[in-house]
């Protein structure tokens, strides 16, 4: 598909795209002016700082009513200015901006984030930023220190990282994930802290005062891997989903493990006779790690349950559903520092916990609030990561030594390798579908490093490292390396190691071929399911139907996922949409005839690219098992638009066979199919009406019976008022179509020219059908049959 | 449930020999199978595929539901399903007689006969329109898709009949890896 849409975008630029081209250099242009325009006044800003008091007083508003500029001490001023009462959060939301316009323009940019990770430009920022405060020799950087990273500036991303965690595959492979994760990371630690204490050890590298102790603390930081990065690279390429879970599985669990090591390394330090740990101690030690982290798990799933519970009744108060969320999570991470253990795996195991259940609870817009507000929170957390270590970068605290840091960029590759040759080649051996050579080479080389090992190289307690400067070097340098070069070649490689594609362009038949092969694999892997731990899901499914669906959701749910599924997606931009494509219906009907006398010419070829442009944007995409995660963005909105559409066009076609009598495709009268027929013709199905009709809709893998969609009498008085009020809103539309409906040639042709004139009549069911009541339906239809019959035809 | 997963489906050795499916991946489908007929009946209906929320989303939604019930049945048994299943097993590296169900040929088959609906053995322009619309976005005007599917038509149709039968078809594709794309591993 991309050979096509490229050289389409080639020949696209020539003069009557001029503009567009032009339009884009001015946009960027215009980016960079206001982006210099942003950071004169924050230069201004440091400049002027050195002159001003930063106390903390609350100062005077100037008085205006006085004279103009007294330069007496003792008299009133009029216009003073006190810029250290707001410096901090005025620098804080200066760099915010600064970094909001940077991916705005990295963005605008369409190439660019198919290159690099996003990463690459928050650095780039901080850094900046960094280069601006250094230039101005700003007396009082910023300076990050422990509470402020873990209490503040961690929380968002762990709990953004759980949240979005697709869970299905997560639990599928979570015995790979596990053993990658804690063994890799105790592995790469282990080995690297030791590897450079090896190197230390020689005497010409002038390194000895570092000792064991020091050496696995770094190996431990460096260690902490965040491949968020690579995974949004990996979108383009079709990454199969084990590979995708693994290394998203790894990121989520790495932080927390690090964590764990870091700080239990950190203890034996403080240890001051360090010579005297005996074996009791890394017992002790190893058993420290197990309790800090099952115990972590075992914080966050109790704090998700109670969240989950508390918002089945908050109904009333949708606007607090948002708050519960956050500040449950926030609440778990808390309590379970307060015990020193894992804070980031409460957090984590409370996300995912809540998930399931908050979501069927809230309201629509507390869902999206939720989504949009954690994204948001966890951006901005990054970008100030980013920022503090930009702005150390271009500082004085390094100390610079050519043979550690070689050796720590050297051990960091080669470590992670060996770690994913040697536990990958063991968890194959039990594994269903092992994990080819080439995704172990993916994993081993999308091990990026990003803020979290700079964070904790930064946190060190100075006395207890004297060298910590030098650490910080190396982390820095490991980090710059590992997000530049090996972000941006990632891409290539993974692209690379996939299929050859060949360079030939496609016809126009093989494009439409192959992408109705994909739909028909995407369809059959569906119908096929997923197969591994069937009977371990199987029970915990069973257990989570029969007890905790019924403590922690809300009553009066609709039982069928359709239906949510309807709930979900918009439908008042599937109105406008049906209401647009009735106004260029209009006009295409017409030509359609003429078109067809059309076909005995001959097609230029840019006709014929035209008609390949064309299909590469409209055809619909192919549902993708493989997650997508990135974390500066939402998942793209267009999946839902697609969704409608299709959803929309099968009640389409089912009323049009429907009212035709006609065979469906699978064949077989449509009256005796077991199919909901959303609107019913007034003649044909009429017998078939009576006969109890039941549609149920279950997702994937429930086997519950009691999805049953219930034929009952209860919602029909509260939809009553509604059906009255949208009836009459909705008459006035369709007569309005029966007059521009006149004129065209409505053939039989299922689901072409009639396609789009009745699919606002059509656009109006949805909005019915959670009720989902015979006797309903057929009222509604004796009344909107009335005006839509002539569009019968 | 758990009792009767336990069992082997009657047949199962000669439904083996039929498909190609080995007897473990067919025992994995028999457990889906009974997965899928929610009532117990014993055999699948139209809607026990067509409450998968995944298959719901798919444009070719009912036309691969249809593979599964020809000439209109309403039943499908076990058999039937595994039979339809056995074309999307991976034939590179096993070994396949060329009549085969996972044979390229039958592959091929199975996709142009869901383009041919009529079953009259020919694509005609009325169906690969019909089945372009299915599959591209509301906003195309109608103009356009008849212009890609007559070009379409025109580039295969090497019979200049304006249809294209199955040896056009199994031409236009040939430079597609068409076993790859529609081969499922996990019924290897």
């Amino acid at each position: 598909m991309h050979p096509p849409n490229a050289t389409s975008v080639i020949e696209e630029s020539h003069a009557p795209d001029m503009g567009s081209l032009v339009l884009t250099r001015a946009n960027l242009l215009n980016w960079l002016l206001l982006l210099l325009i942003l950071v004169c006044p924050s230069a201004a800003v440091y400049s002027d700082e050195p002159n001003l008091s930063s106390s903390f007083l609350p100062h005077y508003e100037p008085d205006h009513g006085g004279a103009v500029g007294s330069s007496q001490d003792g008299r009133l001023h009029v216009f003073t200015v006190d810029y250290g009462y707001v410096q901090i959060p005025c620098e804080v939301t200066l760099w915010i901006l600064l970094a909001s316009l940077a991916k705005i323009g990295f963005h605008l940019y369409h190439r660019l984030p198919r290159l690099m990770p996003e990463s690459c430009v928050l650095i780039v920022i901080g850094a900046l930023v960094g280069a601006i405060i250094f230039g101005t020799d700003h007396k009082s950087p910023p300076v990050m220190n422990t509470s402020i990273y873990f209490l503040y500036l961690l929380p968002p991303i762990v709990l953004e990282e759980g949240y979005f965690m697709p869970t299905r595959p997560f639990f599928e492979n979570f015995v790979s994930i596990l053993w990658w994760s804690v063994l890799g990371s105790l592995l790469n630690s282990f080995g690297i802290g030791l590897s450079l204490y090896g190197v230390c050890q020689i005497e010409a590298f002038g390194l000895t005062d570092l000792n064991l102790l020091q050496n696995l603390l770094f190996g431990s930081m460096i260690s902490a891997v965040d491949p968020v990065a690579a995974l949004e690279v990996f979108e383009e390429a079709s990454v199969n989903e084990q590979l995708y879970m693994m290394i998203f599985g790894e990121s989520l669990l790495n932080d927390g493990i690090t964590v764990v090591l870091y700080n239990i390394f950190i203890a034996f330090t403080q240890m001051h006779r360090y010579e005297e740990i005996e074996s009791i101690d890394i017992l002790a030690g190893f058993a420290r790690f197990f309790v800090v982290g099952l115990g972590g798990v075992l914080f966050g799933i109790i704090f998700g349950f109670v969240s989950a519970f508390m918002t089945r009744f908050t109904h009333n108060i949708s606007a607090i559903e948002p708050l519960l969320v956050f500040m449950f999570s926030y609440l778990s991470y808390l309590s379970a520092e307060i015990l020193y253990i894992s804070g980031i795996l409460a957090m984590t195991a409370c996300a995912v916990t809540m998930k399931k259940y908050v979501e069927e609870n809230v309201s629509q817009n507390s869902y999206t609030t939720i989504k949009y507000f954690m994204k948001m929170l966890s951006s901005v957390s990054e970008t100030l990561i980013f920022v503090f270590m930009g702005v150390s970068t271009v500082g004085k605290n390094h100390e610079w030594n050519w043979a550690f840091i070689c050796f720590t960029l050297l051990f960091c590759l080669i470590w992670r390798a060996l770690s994913v040759f040697a536990l990958f080649y063991i968890s194959n051996k039990f594994r269903t579908y092992p994990f080819t050579v080439k995704d172990q080479l993916i994993i081993s080389y999308s091990g990026l490093r990003g803020a979290s090992s700079f964070s904790l190289a930064f946190l060190l307690p100075v006395n207890l490292f004297p060298r910590k400067n030098l650490f910080i070097t190396a982390t820095l340098v490991v980090t710059y390396f590992t997000v530049f070069i090996q972000g941006i070649t990632i891409g290539p490689l993974v692209r690379y190691l996939d299929v050859k594609k060949t360079n030939k362009k496609e016809s126009i038949n093989e494009e439409i071929h192959v992408r109705l092969m994909d739909h028909l694999k995407a369809g059959i892997e569906d119908i096929c399911g997923h197969w591994s731990h069937y009977q371990l899901r199987d029970k915990f499914k069973k257990f989570d139907n029969k007890y905790l669906k019924k403590i922690l959701i809300r009553e009066h749910q609709p039982k069928s996922s359709i239906v949510s599924l309807y709930k979900k997606l918009e439908i008042k931009l599937a109105i406008e949409m049906a209401e647009s494509g009735m106004i260029s219906s209009t006009a295409s009907t017409a030509s359609l005839q003429s078109c067809r006398n059309r076909r005995v010419h001959r097609l230029s070829p840019a006709e014929v690219e035209s008609m390949r442009d064309v299909l590469a944007h409209n055809l619909y995409q192919v549902r993708q098992r493989a997650p997508s995660y990135s974390r500066h963005n939402l998942p793209r909105d267009t999946n839902e638009k697609q969704a409608q559409e299709i959803l929309i066009r099968r009640q389409h076609s089912l009323r049009q066979s429907c009212r035709k009598g006609n065979s469906l495709p699978w064949g077989g009268p449509a009256s005796t199919m077991g199919v909901r027929c959303l609107s019913l013709p007034h003649g044909y199905c009429q017998p078939a009406r009576r006969k109890a009709r039941r549609v149920t809709f279950t997702d994937n893998y429930s086997s519950d019976s009691e999805s049953v969609f219930p034929v009952t009498f209860r919602p029909q008085p509260r939809l009553r008022p509604l059906e009255v009020k949208h009836r009459q809103e909705e008459l006035i539309p369709v007569a309005r179509l029966d007059r521009l409906a006149g004129q065209s040639n409505l053939s039989g042709r299922r689901g072409n020219s009639v396609n789009r004139v009745d699919t606002l009549a059509l656009m109006t069911k949805p909005r019915f059908t959670v009720g989902e009541v015979e006797e309903y339906e057929s009222e509604e239809e004796t009344e909107m049959m009335a005006p839509a019959r002539p569009l019968a035809r | 449930m758990g009792a009767a997963a336990a069992r082997p489906p009657p047949g199962l050795g000669a439904l083996s020999d039929e498909t190609g499916l080995s007897p473990a991946a067919l025992m994995r489908l028999h457990e889906r199978f009974q997965a899928l007929d929610r009532d117990d009946k014993g055999h699948l209906s139209p809607a026990d595929l067509q409450a998968l929320e995944g298959l719901a989303l798919n444009p070719l939604c009912e036309r691969i539901v249809g593979a599964f019930f020809p000439a209109g049945a309403q039943r499908a048994d076990f058999p039937t399903f595994a039979r339809v299943l056995a074309h999307f097993r991976p034939a590179e590296g096993a070994p396949c007689e060329p009549g085969g169900p996972s044979s390229p040929g039958s592959k091929l088959r199975f996709v142009f006969e869901l383009y041919d609906l009529d079953g009259d053995g020919q694509i005609s322009y009325r169906e690969l329109l019909q089945v372009l619309r299915l599959m591209v976005g509301l906003e195309v005007p109608d103009e356009a898709l008849a212009a890609v599917a007559a070009r379409a038509l025109r580039e295969a149709d090497r019979s200049g009949r304006g249809t294209l039968c199955f040896e056009d078809f199994a031409k236009a594709v040939e430079r597609l890896d068409v076993d790859r794309r529609m081969s499922i591993w996990m019924l290897k």
